[in-house]
């Protein structure tokens, strides 16, 4: 059990000090830059006529309170940890005044949902695949399969998602390529429309799903077939146990826990391949938000984005740590 | 060195196919600097020309030749890649060796900082710069920041090779002979690393070609430059999907892709040619 606690305490500082460092960057990104946000947003407002002198003067007043670039570079730096601890970044300037938080709030679900379940599907899927041929290296099909995956592998979240789109929205479509539901639906738990979003989530989840497949497929494969050469596999072939028995309990058990530690280490990536396929397939998830948010050039939605999936990236991670000692009975019994 | 390339191209299929499809590629973008129009001209050309004899592949809504634009465009996407990747390898290249050679507190240090900036997102990182420095963002700047995101996986592959070098007889000698550390790491170390390295740097440079495509796909860099994602990018604003200009979609999507095929099938083949163990599995069938 202290092996477990130690284990624990390590993780959770890792934990602290991601979300520390990222919205440290953040922070940085934002301030050291030498385009002023306020200025940008003053010429983005005059652009279309009202340059009355005070008023600018008041804008520019009242944007500077509003995006915290009041006080010495330190105070701004605890202020926007408030800001963050609060989960408060104002309101959004491009939807005003709804909170740049609600909106957030609005959109997590949407790409919790997507991601959790290409992600589920990407792993146990590129999992199986690569470690059934890295064990029956000679079977065709699985072979022709591998190829595959891992011609996709390579190519970028955007190029896969606009093949789909343009194959399953214009030469045969068949698919939604845009929204998340049908427009006109109540959101709630009725059939019709948990069936629209289930529809509307078919392309991106698709997206995801063959991007993320080959990286898992690649990596378990070469793992699978290292494990295969151990002793304690040969050993089992020779004493007769099954290969279906050997290749669950001796060789796939042990090939998965590096491909856990793998998952959380790739989540960040992941998460920015969410952002380009939700722009794509207009899904109203976090990404599209901002991208729109960059589109429109809003600063507090810009900002409160990113450090929320620095944070929301951080917090996944987090999870899988938590997990993995179930798995890995070496960390439980330290 | 040219022996291995012989032999990788006599037996290994997947190289020679990478190679070639590289190399073509390759050529058909150094082929920009022949080309009859300047790459940044607009409305030089008849607009939405389907391919033919006089336009290869056609002409674009901004009245540009496809064929030409293409050449140009996967040059500089090219560029950004390789620039990103040598930029990203020197620092993975410093952090692992240090952190593998040193060990202890430094080593402790070093590798908690970069399982920390490993677990960052990268590419709202990146929005947020391009958000924040809008028309001042020019590719190269664009390239230090996706390098300084991109090399903390690689650090830790190179730095598990170091830590087994690290207690290896030879480096004893050095460091007895009186070498200092940083002699030990580029005299005696190096060579045993680059491999690595060099199996890093094409996955990097697939990484790197993939970011800027992404990013300038949604018009998130100098879209008046020709780049493949600019292509796309611009081919969307034309709403060339819709209007039924396919050309200028479908050969920079089928370009891209197949220098991902290539550049990645060299990878895999390099790596397979690293690892000694897939070599004996090849030779045994």
């Amino acid at each position: 059990m202290d092996g477990f606690a130690k284990y624990l305490a390590r993780r959770f500082l890792q934990f602290i000090l991601v979300i520390f460092l990222g919205v440290s960057l953040a922070f940085l990104i934002t301030h050291l830059s030498p385009v002023d946000p306020v200025e940008q947003s003053v010429s983005l407002m005059t652009n279309f006529g009202a340059t009355d002198p005070r008023s600018v003067e008041l804008l520019r007043a009242a944007l500077s309170e509003l995006y915290g670039l009041q006080g010495s570079f330190f105070e701004q730096y605890l202020a926007f940890w408030g800001r963050v601890l609060h989960g408060d970044f104002g309101p959004s300037l491009s939807s005003f005044p709804t909170p740049v938080m609600s909106l957030i709030m609005g959109a997590l679900p949407w790409t919790v949902g997507l991601l959790t379940l290409s992600v589920l599907i990407a792993w146990c899927l590129g999992n199986l695949l690569g470690a059934l041929a890295g064990y029956f290296r000679s079977n065709i099909l699985l072979k022709l399969s591998g190829a595959a995956v891992m011609a996709l592998h390579p190519v970028p979240a955007y190029i896969i998602g606009l093949l789909l789109l343009l194959t399953f929205g214009f030469v045969w479509p068949v698919l939604p390529i845009s929204g998340g539901a049908q427009m006109n639906l109540q959101p709630g738990f009725s059939l019709v429309f948990i069936g629209s979003v289930i529809q509307h989530g078919l392309l991106p989840a698709l997206t995801l799903v063959l991007v993320g497949i080959g990286s898992w497929f690649i990596s378990m494969r070469s793992l699978v077939s290292n494990i295969v050469t151990d002793d304690h596999v040969v050993y089992a072939e020779l004493g007769g146990v099954s290969s279906a028995t050997i290749f669950s309990q001796y060789v796939a058990r042990n090939a998965l826990l590096p491909q856990l530690t793998g998952l959380a280490l790739s989540l960040g990536n992941v998460f920015g391949g969410a952002v380009i396929t939700e722009f794509l397939f207009n899904y109203p998830g976090v990404g599209r938000l901002l991208i729109q948010g960059i589109y429109s050039g809003d600063y507090s939605l810009v900002l409160g984005v990113t450090t929320m999936s620095i944070v929301a990236v951080a917090v996944a991670v987090f999870i899988i740590d938590l997990v993995y000692p179930l798995i890995d009975p070496r960390v439980r019994l330290g | 060195m040219f022996s291995i390339l012989r032999d990788l191209l006599r037996f290994n299929v997947e190289f020679l196919v990478g190679f070639v499809l590289t190399a073509l590629i390759f050529l058909f973008a150094a082929a920009h600097f022949f080309a009859p129009y300047p790459d940044t001209a607009i409305y030089l050309l008849p607009p939405d020309m389907p391919p033919s004899a006089e336009f290869w592949l056609g002409t674009t809504s901004r009245g540009q030749d496809v064929f030409w634009q293409m050449s140009a465009a996967i040059w500089n996407t090219m560029t950004f890649g390789l620039v990103v990747m040598i930029l990203s390898r020197i620092v993975a290249l410093a952090v692992g060796m240090l952190s593998g050679y040193l060990g202890g507190k430094a080593d402790q240090a070093l590798m908690t900082i970069n399982d920390t900036l490993i677990a960052l997102p990268n590419i709202p990182i990146l929005l947020l710069v391009y958000f924040v420095m809008r028309d001042q963002m020019t590719w190269p700047l664009l390239a230090v920041t996706a390098a300084l995101l991109g090399w903390n996986y690689d650090a830790r592959l190179i730095r598990s090779v170091t830590l087994s070098l690290r207690n290896r007889e030879f480096t004893r000698h050095a460091v007895f002979a009186g070498m200092s550390v940083p002699q030990v790491l580029v005299r005696q170390h190096l060579p045993y690393v680059m491999p690595v390295v060099f199996f890093t740097a094409m996955n990097n440079l697939i990484w790197a070609i993939g970011l800027e495509v992404t990013l300038s796909v949604l018009g998130f860099s100098d879209v008046n430059r020709p780049t493949v994602g600019g292509m796309i990018y611009w081919a969307n604003q034309h709403q060339a999907a819709v209007s039924g200009i396919w050309w200028w979609l479908v050969f920079p999507i089928v370009a891209v892709v197949l220098l991902f095929l290539g550049l990645f099938l060299l990878a895999i083949s390099i790596n397979e040619y690293i690892d000694p163990r897939s070599r004996l599995s090849r030779m045994g069938g």
